[in-house]
């Protein structure tokens, strides 16, 4: 759940245009997510770039072309996706009034600008066929654009082109595409009339540049999906394994909930093993519609929290891990999950209490984990030599490999350990007072 | 304890019938005025009875626990919403607090537990659980996305981070109390204060808080 942290292995970063923060494209969200500066910059330095000779506007459109969308389908859940498509949770940020009123703004100055422009260069013919057609162009493609996240293939497995451009449907995308096209062609026929009148050199030229924004036009109204084929068929086919690998995984899992219904039918009598083995399957459940879980052996969250399940399992008391941040485990933390794991076998095993709480805080240079049960705890002194587990297994191995274990217990209240360890062996000595144990008041 | 009202609303018929039976149990400590399957429903069913409390699934068919509360939202201010779910995703979880919720539990909580949830919430505190402790101590750590968290909002105080932990270590907040040298009340107040930073998240947001309460 808290993976986000310290990942042992940084992917190299990519630019992808945002599909959250976008107000054309997700072309500067995108890239200011990718700089790590602030989007209102890089929306101002379109602008700018757009003002001065219509750079910027062509660099936007080149990125839009070539950035691809960034996917949540890897950061989603099963679970989470299937609550969005049914429209049970909201997904991503709700469109709020000032991010209308940022591009309101933007559109205004670069209309200014503009105008400006037109009126102190002197006024230019093909000034609003231009705009007009950009404006027709920019809806046509923003349109495509959103065509191009649906699955443009049709039943019979074959690429359908209607659906590549207006998705599935609907007024709105077919009054969009309406609209464009309807921009695009008064474009045209401005542009014509405006240089018909203007000589008869114009005449011939019409024909030529009409035809050549038409059929740019065109190529622009499908250019999309085709420019970006290539990168999405690779995603398709990683969304494909991705979904086979579910279907595997819900088959899987359906088969052990049988199980699981099964056996509570043969044990109804038993509460205390219906209850384990409904605890079990809950937790295989959810870790896999909620759970972002790496495997244990590179996440100390991951570790703890299987080491709980197998804790659960054996002694059937429940063991409630929470976790804030992470940290991949090392050698040097692995004695730590070890002594932790000890200690929730303890707690269950010996405490009587009905739950184990366990939390584990990784930040900065050390981690600290936190094993508590309010069962009946014990009074340190008469604990038996024999009994070694908290002495050896806890304190002495958190002692050896250069960590502090502290257990604050006492008849009737319960019992804590608290385990800390720094994550490098230079990374300072953990802030517990020393390996002794204190005793409650 | 006062008696409390209640409404359940929760797509699943057989888990709101398993909750009201929970609840039937302590008659002297909540009665239940009625349920609701979906966000129109719930709207509905809010709006006309009034409870003092929503146990409010977070998937909701209509848009989410969240456009509950924010189509009942200003209207109902005595009106209080209590989150109850299965799902352990932290952006659900921290986004139906910052809609307005005054806690978070999951469904396995037990029945005397959460009448107590139900009561804490009609008084005004807020109800966290050491899993919604673990997320805020995440969230106010840069690990969570909070959309546009402010610097002085960004922060919760030594003190608070200090409840927080120890919520998420387990301890109710009695035991809180007791570890920190400070009244149950002090704990409350920190809890509750960490609960509004979640959720005044712009401000803008801050500015119509406090002119509300006449800060300004």
């Amino acid at each position: 759940m808290s993976s986000t942290a310290t990942s042992p292995t940084p992917a190299p970063r990519k630019a992808f245009r945002s599909t959250d923060e976008r107000l054309l494209g997700g072309v500067a969200a995108g890239l200011a997510l990718h700089l790590g500066v602030d989007v209102v910059y890089v929306r101002a330095a379109f602008l700018l770039a757009t003002a001065l000779g219509g750079f910027g506007a062509a660099a936007y459109a080149g990125l839009w072309l070539i950035l691809p969308t960034d996917t949540h389908l890897e950061q989603s859940t099963p679970g989470l996706e299937a609550a969005s498509r049914q429209g049970k949770r909201r997904s991503g940020r709700p469109r709020r009034l000032e991010d209308v009123g940022l591009l309101v703004a933007f559109g205004a100055v670069a209309l200014g600008v503009a105008v400006l422009g037109q009126t102190v260069f002197g006024g230019s013919v093909v000034f609003w066929p231009i705009l007009l057609g950009v404006i027709g162009l920019a809806v046509l493609w923003r349109q495509a654009d959103e065509a191009q996240r649906e699955r443009w293939v049709d039943s019979t497995g074959r690429i359908d082109l209607v659906r590549a451009v207006v998705g599935r449907g609907g007024t709105a995308s077919w009054a969009r595409l309406a609209v464009g096209v309807g921009l695009l062609l008064s474009a045209l026929v401005l542009f014509a009339l405006q240089t018909g009148t203007s000589g008869q050199l114009g005449v011939a030229r019409d024909v030529v540049v009409a035809g050549v924004l038409g059929v740019a036009g065109l190529a622009l109204m499908v250019g999309p999906w085709l420019f970006r084929l290539t990168g999405d068929l690779s995603e398709e086919r990683a969304a494909r394994v991705r979904s086979q690998e579910r279907a595997d995984m819900a088959a899987h899992l359906h088969d052990s909930v049988l199980q699981t219904l099964a056996l509570i039918q043969k044990h109804a009598s038993d509460g205390r093993t219906v209850a384990t083995l409904a605890r079990a399957q809950e937790r295989d459940l959810r870790s896999w519609l909620y759970g972002e879980t790496p495997p244990p052996d590179t996440s100390m969250a991951s570790a703890l929290k299987a080491a709980a399940a197998e804790v659960e399992d054996g002694h059937g008391v429940p063991v409630e891990v929470v976790t804030v941040g992470d940290a991949p485990v090392t050698e040097r933390l692995r004695p730590l999950v070890l002594a932790a794991k000890e200690a929730m076998v303890n707690a269950a095993k010996h405490s009587g209490a009905d739950q184990v709480d366990v939390f584990a805080e990784c930040a900065g240079a050390q981690v600290e984990v936190f094993v508590r049960d309010r069962g009946r705890g014990f009074d340190e002194a008469t604990v038996p030599e024999d009994r070694l587990g908290v002495r050896n297994s806890i304190v002495d191995r958190m002692r050896r490999h250069g960590g502090t274990a502290a257990i604050r217990t006492a008849p009737g209240e319960g019992t804590e350990v608290r385990l800390a360890m720094a994550t490098t062996p230079t990374g300072g000595t953990p802030t517990a007072p020393s390996t002794r144990t204190e005793e409650t008041a | 304890m006062t008696r409390r009202s209640v409404v359940v609303v929760d797509d699943h018929a057989m888990f709101r019938t398993g909750v009201k039976a929970e609840l039937g149990a302590h008659p002297d400590a909540v009665e239940v005025l009625g349920e609701a399957a979906d966000v129109d429903q719930a709207v509905e069913a809010v709006t006309r009875l009034r409870p003092e409390v929503v146990l409010l699934d977070v998937h909701l068919p209509g848009g989410g626990g969240a456009e509950v509360m924010r189509r009942v939202g200003l209207r109902q201010p005595e009106t209080r919403f209590l989150a109850l779910s299965v799902s352990d995703a932290a952006e659900d979880v921290i986004g139906t607090i910052r809609a307005g919720a005054r806690g978070y539990v999951t469904k396995t909580i037990t029945g005397p537990e959460l009448v107590d949830a139900i009561d804490r919430v009609a008084t005004g505190d807020a109800v966290f659980s050491p899993r919604l402790a673990g997320f805020v101590l995440d969230a106010f750590a840069g690990s969570i996305e909070v959309a546009q968290v402010d610097e002085d909002l960004d922060r919760l105080t030594e003190r608070e981070r200090e409840v927080m932990r120890l919520i998420a270590r387990g301890y109710a907040y009695k035991e809180v109390a007791s570890e920190l040298f400070i009244s149950i009340k002090t704990v409350e107040t920190h809890v509750s204060s960490v609960l509004r930073k979640l959720q005044l998240s712009s401000r803008h947001e801050l500015t119509r808080w406090a002119s509300d309460r006449r800060l300004l």
